[in-house]
Order: C-alpha cells, then structure tokens, then sequence
C-alpha cells in the first residue's frame, strides 16, 4: 500500500480466515454511557499478585483514587473510576472462564464524578526513566490486549531491547476496540509508544496492524510521520494477533519454548496499553477506563464504548437489545470465555463483549469422531498435532500429550474451528493442561512430605542416639566414681603401709579426675551441639508443615 | 433481572467443514470415473455399486445397534457410503452377489467397526474387505469383463444382473458362468490388460508380444497400449482426484509421492530391459492407479497425518505397488500396497513430527 509496508514480512505456519464481522461495531464513533448504578472492582485483574485493598466499607472516594495497593512486584493497583462510596469489600462474581468469585470493591457512583488532585506533566520528556516507569506503575496499567501482565514490569528500563514491537493486528472476529482507538486517537498511542521506546531503548519499533484496518492504518500512519515508528501492514489472518505469533511475522524471529519474547530482545505492548501509558504519564489519569466494543447481533446498539473499568456487563446490555442474547462472551469468539451471567464487570483487560443472537452463534454442533484429517495440523499456528494431543489427551495419556508439547499451545481455537468432526479441541487441552498441572503438584507435596518425613526419622534417630551416648556416659561416670571409691578405701586401708608411695599415686589420681572433668565437658558440649542442630532442622521443616495444614 | 448462561469452553464458533459432508465429496468425485467405467464395462459396475452400497448401510446399522451407538447420528458420517462406494467400484463388474455381500460385511464390520468405528481402524476399510475376497475368490475376483465395444457378447442391464445374482449369463440360461467353454467364456470375460501383461511377461513373452493380444489390438492405433477403457477410466479418477486436491478435501502430498514414484521405478525399469517390463505409462493408466492414488490411499484415518509423514507414505506404497504388480502373485497390487503401508502409518508419522513454534529441533518420544 504504502513505502512503509514494504517491511519484509515472515509468514506463520497454519492460521484460518473465519468471517470478520468486524463492521457491526465500526460504525458508530467512540461513545460514553451513563453512569452505572454500581462499580464492581476486581482485586485481581492482572496476572501476579492480587491487589490490597486500602479504603474500607463507608469510605468515600474520589475519581482516580488508589483503593487498592499491589503487592510485589508483579501486581497492579485499583483505582476508583468515578466518585462515590464504598459499599462493600466481598467475594463478586469475576470475569473467569470458571465462572469464580473473587474478592472485589463495589463503589456506588455520587453521580458528581470528582477527580482527585491529578499530577499532570505537560513537559514530560524532562522526566527521568525511573520517575516515568513509577508513573506507569502507579496508574495501575496492565496489558488492555487480554493477558493483562502489569505493564511496568515490561517497560522498566533497560539497554538490551532490539525491537519494540505494538500489536496492534486485533486478529479476532468481531472486535474492533484497537481498530476504533487508532481511527480517533492515533496521536495518543503514538505519545504513548514513544515514552515506552524512551524506556527501553529498542533499535526499531514495528507497529503490526492487519490490512483490514484501512481507516486505522491511515491515521496511524499520520501520526507516525516524522518519528521511529514503524506502521507495518500485515496480512489478515487469525491469530496474526497471537504474541508468538506476531513476533514471527515482523522479525523472523521464535520466541523459544517456555521463555519470554525479552529473551530474544523484543517487547510487544498493545496499541491499547499505550495510549493508557500516554493518558497516566501526560494527564496523571489512572487506568479507569477502557474502550469495549458491544457487539453480535443481539444488542440494538452495537459499537465502542469508554467503558468505566468495573461496569456490569448488564450495564452495556441496557443500550437496547434486538434479539435474545444466546450466550455473552468476554472478549472474541476464537479465545473470549463465555460468562455465567451479566452482572460481572468489565475489567482492565475486557476488550469485546460478545452478545450473539441464537441464529448467530447458537448451540455447538454434536462431537463426532476424529478422522485423523489433519485439518488441525494444517491450521496450527504453533505448529502442533492437535489430533495427536486430543488423541492423547482424550486418553488420559498425559505424558504422551506432553511430548507432543502441549505446552506449546496457545489456545488460539484455529484447530478446533477446522474440525470437520466439530471435536472441542481445545477444552480437552486445557483439561489436559490442567491435570498435568495438578500431578506436578501433587507430585512436588509428595516430594516434600517425604523430604519431611526422612527429616523427622533423622531427627528422632539422632535424639535416640544422644540419649544413648548420655546414658553411657553416666554409666561411666558412675563406674569411675565407683571405682575411685573402692580406690580410695583401698588406699586409706593401705595407707599405713605405703607412705614412700603415696605421692605419685596421689599425681596420677589427679591426673584421673582432671580427665574424666574434660571429657564431661566435652560430652556436654557434643549433646548440646546435637540439640542445636537437631533444632535448626524442625525450625525448616516448620514452614512447609505450616503451609501443608492451610492446604 | 440478571442474565444466566451455561459457559462453554473457547472457540464459540466454527468454520464449515464437516465430516459427513467431507465424505460425500469424496463420493461424489468418483462419479466421473463410475460413469467412463460403466460405459465401458456394462451395467455391472452400478449393480455392484448399489448392491455394496445397501449392505454397507444395512450392517453399519446393525452394528451401531448392537453397540447402541444412535444410529442416524453416524450413519450419517457417510463413512459407510463411502466405504461401499471404494469397494464397489474396484469389484469385477460380475462378480456373484454373494461374494460382494462378503466382501462388503468384512469391510464393515472387521474392517472398521470391530476396530470401535470410524477413527479407530488401522486399516483402511474397503481394502480390507477387498483383500478378503481376493484372497478368498481368487477366481472370481480376478475375472474381469472385456471392453463392451469388443466383447463378443454385450451385456443389457438385466443380463448382468441375471449374471451376478443367479451366475448365469442371460441367453446362455441353461449353463452357469463355471460351465461355460473357453471361446464363449473368453466372449464375457476377460483378463484385465495388468493380468495379460504380467501373465505374458512371466512366460517368457516380450512386452511388444504381449501388447499385440486382442484386449490391446482392438485399440489399435489408441493411446500408449494401456488398454482399451482403462485408460479412460483412469483419467476420469485422475480429474475426479484432482478436484478433490482443488477443494481441499485431500492434500496433494499421498497421490503425488506415489505415482511420481511409480513413474520412477517403472521407468528405469523400463529403460534397464523394455521387452521385460511395461512402460510407465502403462502402470500410471491401467488398473485401480488412480482410484488408489487419490480416493484409497488418501482414506485419511489410516494413512499418515503429518505430511511429510504423507509423502514417505505415498512413496512406500508406489514402490510396494510396482513390486507386487511385477514379481509378486497378484495382477494389481493397490489393496496390498495400501494395507501394507496403514500398519507402516504409525511408525512414519512418529519419525515426521513438524518443528513446533519456539523449538529447534522436531521432538520425538522415547517409547
């Protein structure tokens, strides 16, 4: 299309071409809501260490307040989207694909939408990297693509970057929020990318946009114009979008297996994420809200929306409905998870909600049997055999799907898409996945049990045998002072007799007792030395055994 | 008033293929090459055809019942339609209804449904079937019809129906086929032109000798000397086959490496002594080449999955194919080849795993 898209592209095995229907929400600018009843704030949004929270029930709080602290360094905090009050602190149903509870603030609008006293910086380049980096952190920025991985932790400073890379490719049918967020606010982003570039100091940024995203690429393109960004066109294919994935297409490059793509010196960011780092470092704005595309063919309204993070899906179904909602599903309809109800909130990382008519996306066609096609291999972006792992998976044969790295996939759906035999792929990888996982832990306790069990027989022979040395010693002690008794009568009885001799004897005498004190001494020393050690070793095994009865 | 759903696990939608639908355009690619065959063979063919086809469905039935399996749900597979299709087609045309019933059952039954049903069988399932016959009904199943056009008697819809359900050839009433004299024998039957030449050959003919026979002489003058028919019948698979690569329906990978193998072999065969071993052409064009190469070696379940694993694959049986047709016992050798290789399956695609994302070299397991 343009000079810029001649960047050499690398092409990844497999990928599908499902239908996009991406234009239902593309129609239609950007648009704000009314202000929900009720926020409800997950405590965990993020990948790492869930959030503390540092407000109770009763407080008020204002617009970007902190009513959450991260704990550690992979942790995000919370932040209030709006004014109000705090209304409770429990367990709410949260947006997972096991439909669980978690503990979460809910925050009840005063309607007056107060900010706190906001730190701007309108000359932010004069800011050092560390400030810029605590900025990123502080405003409770985590990946907007899906993962959610705290943002500060990839952006903290360092040299060994070579290419920054922005996914921006938003491969997934349906959701159009990155597209929609480039069209409006390109210039942002843009900011955004180059205060991350500042923090990481890559030799090239690439931004990776799919070509079905004309409008966006244009304005993308205008707002890259005299900087080092790279727009760079990739071709439309699913998941082109996935991490992995795009790394390959941009670079050439393999993230290798199990590690992280720094290890090859690239760092990929959403265009999302980006133009939330732009808003924290420039206006001071916390991560509040997020623009969520409503989409399918239920609702009446279909389009982005600003989003306050913690609204209630029930919320955005208010817009209007035309048709019963079969099923709602967070995020797209390759990898989105479908929820157990509307009242779970949008969260920091909520990209779509998904709400199909029944003739749409309706009920999943009955499983037949794996023929063995190949089909799925063909459409396996990670280069698998997913009818190798779903044979061994579905057999239990954990081991066996192990070696067909099943680790290694990405959970992209293309092979259960292709399946002629309509087989759940990818649920009885994650089945899979899941039982691993547990046997490897259940593995690890039994390790450390028996780790603790052979301590505690060392111990306890360890306390036997220093029974026994001590029950020697008195006995020796006994027989000595026995011995020394008799002596001492015999030499009394004697005494008379042998006074020339007396002297000597009377030496080596001494010398005895003199002996027998140092090797009291000695045996004390030993036997405490034993029961210091024998201490440290229960002081270790205390721990796990603590953690052994929480579990 | 809250919204409650039953989640179901990612992706929530699907692309457009289908296994019942998958098998049926297999089916239907074979339609061109019924046709060429029933034109020049005679009615046979179809009898055949829709007689393996209702006992396919009958036994499947049967056998999902007793496994109490829902019957329709799998029927409609079409596994089983295809299964009898393969078979019926590579049957001779006058084949004893009996024996088809037989080779048809085996098929089904210890072919597939023994095994737990299509997905599970190792061997692919209407050769199971036909290798049973053959091995069975030597005689009948390598009694073959001549070319209609040159057969001294032509066979009308109900004659060669009178020939496969009562063995009795319609005028000649009074004499089963096993009565008949050599001449009028020889009138309503015929070796297959791979028999003729292999029969030649191993009695110490030349090739050009062999060729001169009438089931190639009638031909004079025609294509390559493969055999008045055969020639057609298998170009009408080769399209069919080739449609089916262009709809996705197979990869090019099995029929490629095996007749690119075949044409090797046979032509340095060829080349090394021309009076004693027949041209490549005559091997790509005569017989079951084309059917096995595109619609039996492709049956997906017990072939290779990877496709290199394919490619060794579709090697294996294009050499297996030109040995058994030139030294081994049989005329044409695709049931064997293909047999032979489904149990080699296993152990290729083991040995031809891909190079997953993110490592460098392909893993393979320690058994």
């Amino acid at each position: 299309m343009k000079a810029k898209s001649a960047h050499h592209l690398w092409q990844f095995a497999g990928g599908i071409h499902p239908p996009e229907n991406k234009s239902i929400s593309t129609q239609q600018p950007i648009q704000d809501l009314p202000m929900p009843d009720k926020l409800v704030l997950p405590l965990r949004q993020h990948i790492g260490a869930p959030a503390q929270p540092v407000v109770t029930v009763g407080d008020t709080v204002l617009k970007g307040q902190k009513i959450a602290e991260g704990q550690g360094f992979i942790s995000c905090p919370v932040h209030a989207p709006t004014s109000g009050v705090v209304t409770s602190i429990s367990d709410h149903a949260i947006p997972h694909a096991s439909g669980m509870e978690d503990t979460c603030v809910v925050i009840e609008p005063d309607g007056q939408d107060r900010w706190i006293d906001k730190q701007e910086n309108p000359d932010f380049v004069t800011l050092k990297k560390t400030e810029l980096n605590a900025i990123i952190r502080e405003a409770g920025i985590s990946g907007m693509g899906g993962a959610g991985f705290p943002t500060a932790v990839k952006t903290a400073p360092r040299d060994n970057i070579d290419t920054l890379i922005i996914n921006a490719a938003e491969c997934e049918p349906y959701i159009t929020a990155d597209d929609v967020l480039m069209r409006e606010r390109a210039d942002e982003i843009i900011e955004g990318i180059e205060i991350v570039a500042r923090l990481i100091s890559p030799r090239r940024i690439l931004v990776g946009i799919e070509d079905n995203k004309a409008q966006a690429i244009t304005a993308m393109e205008k707002a890259a114009a005299g900087t080092s960004v790279d727009i760079v066109v990739i071709p439309t294919k699913y998941p082109s979008g996935g991490e992995k994935q795009l790394i390959y297409i941009l670079t050439g490059k393999e993230v290798p297996s199990g590690a992280i793509p720094a290890s090859i010196g690239v760092v990929v960011q959403n265009v999302g994420t980006c133009a939330a780092i732009y808003r924290a470092v420039r206006y001071g704005e916390p991560l509040i809200s997020r623009v969520t595309t409503l989409t399918g063919l239920a609702p009446k309204h279909p389009g982005n929306f600003n989003v306050l993070i913690g609204t209630p899906v029930s919320h955005l179904l208010k817009t209007g409905l035309q048709a019963p909602v079969a099923k709602l599903v967070m995020g797209g309809p390759m990898m989105g998870f479908e929820l157990a109800s509307d009242d779970i909130p949008v969260i920091k990382t909520t990209n779509c909600i998904l709400a199909p008519s029944k003739e749409e996306l309706g009920e999943a066609i009955p499983e037949q049997q794996c023929i063995r096609c190949g089909e799925c291999a063909k459409a396996c972006p990670a280069n698998l055999l997913p009818q190798q792992l779903y044979w061994h998976s579905a057999a239990k044969e954990l081991d066996k799907a192990e070696s067909y790295n099943l680790f290694d996939c990405i959970e992209c759906g293309a092979c259960a898409y292709v399946c002629p035999s309509h087989i759940p792929l990818v649920q009885y990888y994650r089945f899979a996945k899941t039982e691993i996982k547990v046997q490897k832990a259940d593995k690890e306790k039994a390790e450390r049990a028996k780790i603790r069990y052979e301590q505690r027989n060392a111990r306890l022979e360890e306390a036997k045998r220093q029974k026994e040395e001590q029950r020697r010693l008195r006995a020796e002690k006994a027989a000595k002072a026995k011995a020394a008794k008799a002596a001492a009568a015999k030499e009394a009885a004697a005494s008379g007799e042998a006074q020339s001799a007396d002297a000597p004897k009377k030496t080596s005498q001494d010398d005895d007792a003199r002996k027998a004190v140092i090797e009291q001494a000695l045996a004390r020393a030993k036997a405490k030395k034993a029961a210091k050690q024998a201490k440290s070793s229960n002081d270790g095994s205390a721990t796990p055994s603590a953690t052994d009865k929480a579990e | 008033m809250v919204m409650k759903f039953t989640p179901h696990s990612s992706p929530h939608t699907a692309g457009n293929n289908d296994t019942g639908k998958l098998m049926r355009l297999v089916v239907l690619c074979t339609i061109p090459g019924i046709l060429v065959q029933t034109y020049f063979f005679g009615w046979g063919t179809l009898i055949q055809l829709v007689l393996a086809i209702s006992v396919a469905l009958g036994v499947e039935a049967s056998i999902l019942k007793l496994r109490q399996r829902p019957i329709s749900f799998y029927l409609k597979d079409n596994s089983a339609l295809l299964t009898a299709v393969l078979l019926g087609i590579a049957l001779p045309p006058h084949l004893p209804w009996w024996a088809t019933v037989i080779g048809v059952t085996s098929a089904i039954m210890l072919g597939k449904q023994l095994y737990g049903g299509l997905g599970f069988n190792p061997f692919n399932p209407a050769m199971v079937g036909y290798v049973v016959l053959l091995i069975a009904f030597p005689v009948e199943m390598t009694t073959w019809v001549p070319v209609q056009s040159i057969s001294e008697h032509q066979l009308s819809f109900l004659g060669s129906l009178n020939m496969i359900f009562t063995e009795q050839v319609g005028e000649l009433t009074t004499q089963s086929l096993k009565q008949l004299s050599i001449s009028q024998f020889d009138g309503i039957t015929a070796a297959t032109p791979l028999d003729t030449v292999k029969n030649d050959l191993g009695n110490m003919h030349s090739l050009q000798e062999s060729l001169s026979s009438p089931i190639f002489q009638a031909l004079a003058g025609d294509l390559w000397y493969v055999g008045k028919g055969w020639f057609w019948v298998n170009l009408a698979y080769l399209a069919g086959g080739i449609y089916l690569i262009m709809r996705k329906a197979i990869t090019w990978h099995i029929p490629l490496s095996l007749l690119a193998t075949l044409l090797i072999i046979s032509n340095m065969f060829s080349l090394f002594s021309e009076d004693s071993y027949a041209t490549p052409i005559f091997h790509l064009f005569s017989g079951a080449t084309m059917l096995g190469a595109f619609f039996i070696a492709t049956d997906p379940v017990s072939a290779c999955t990877t496709n290199k694993g394919r490619i060794y694959y579709g090697i294996g049986i294009g050499i297996l194919l030109y040995c058994i047709r030139s030294w081994g016992g049989y005329p044409d050798a695709i049931a064997f080849a293909v047999l032979l290789m489904n149990m080699a399956a296993p152990t290729i695609d083991h040995y031809t795993r891909p190079r997953t994302y993110g490592h460098r070299i392909p893993t393979v397991t320690k058994e």
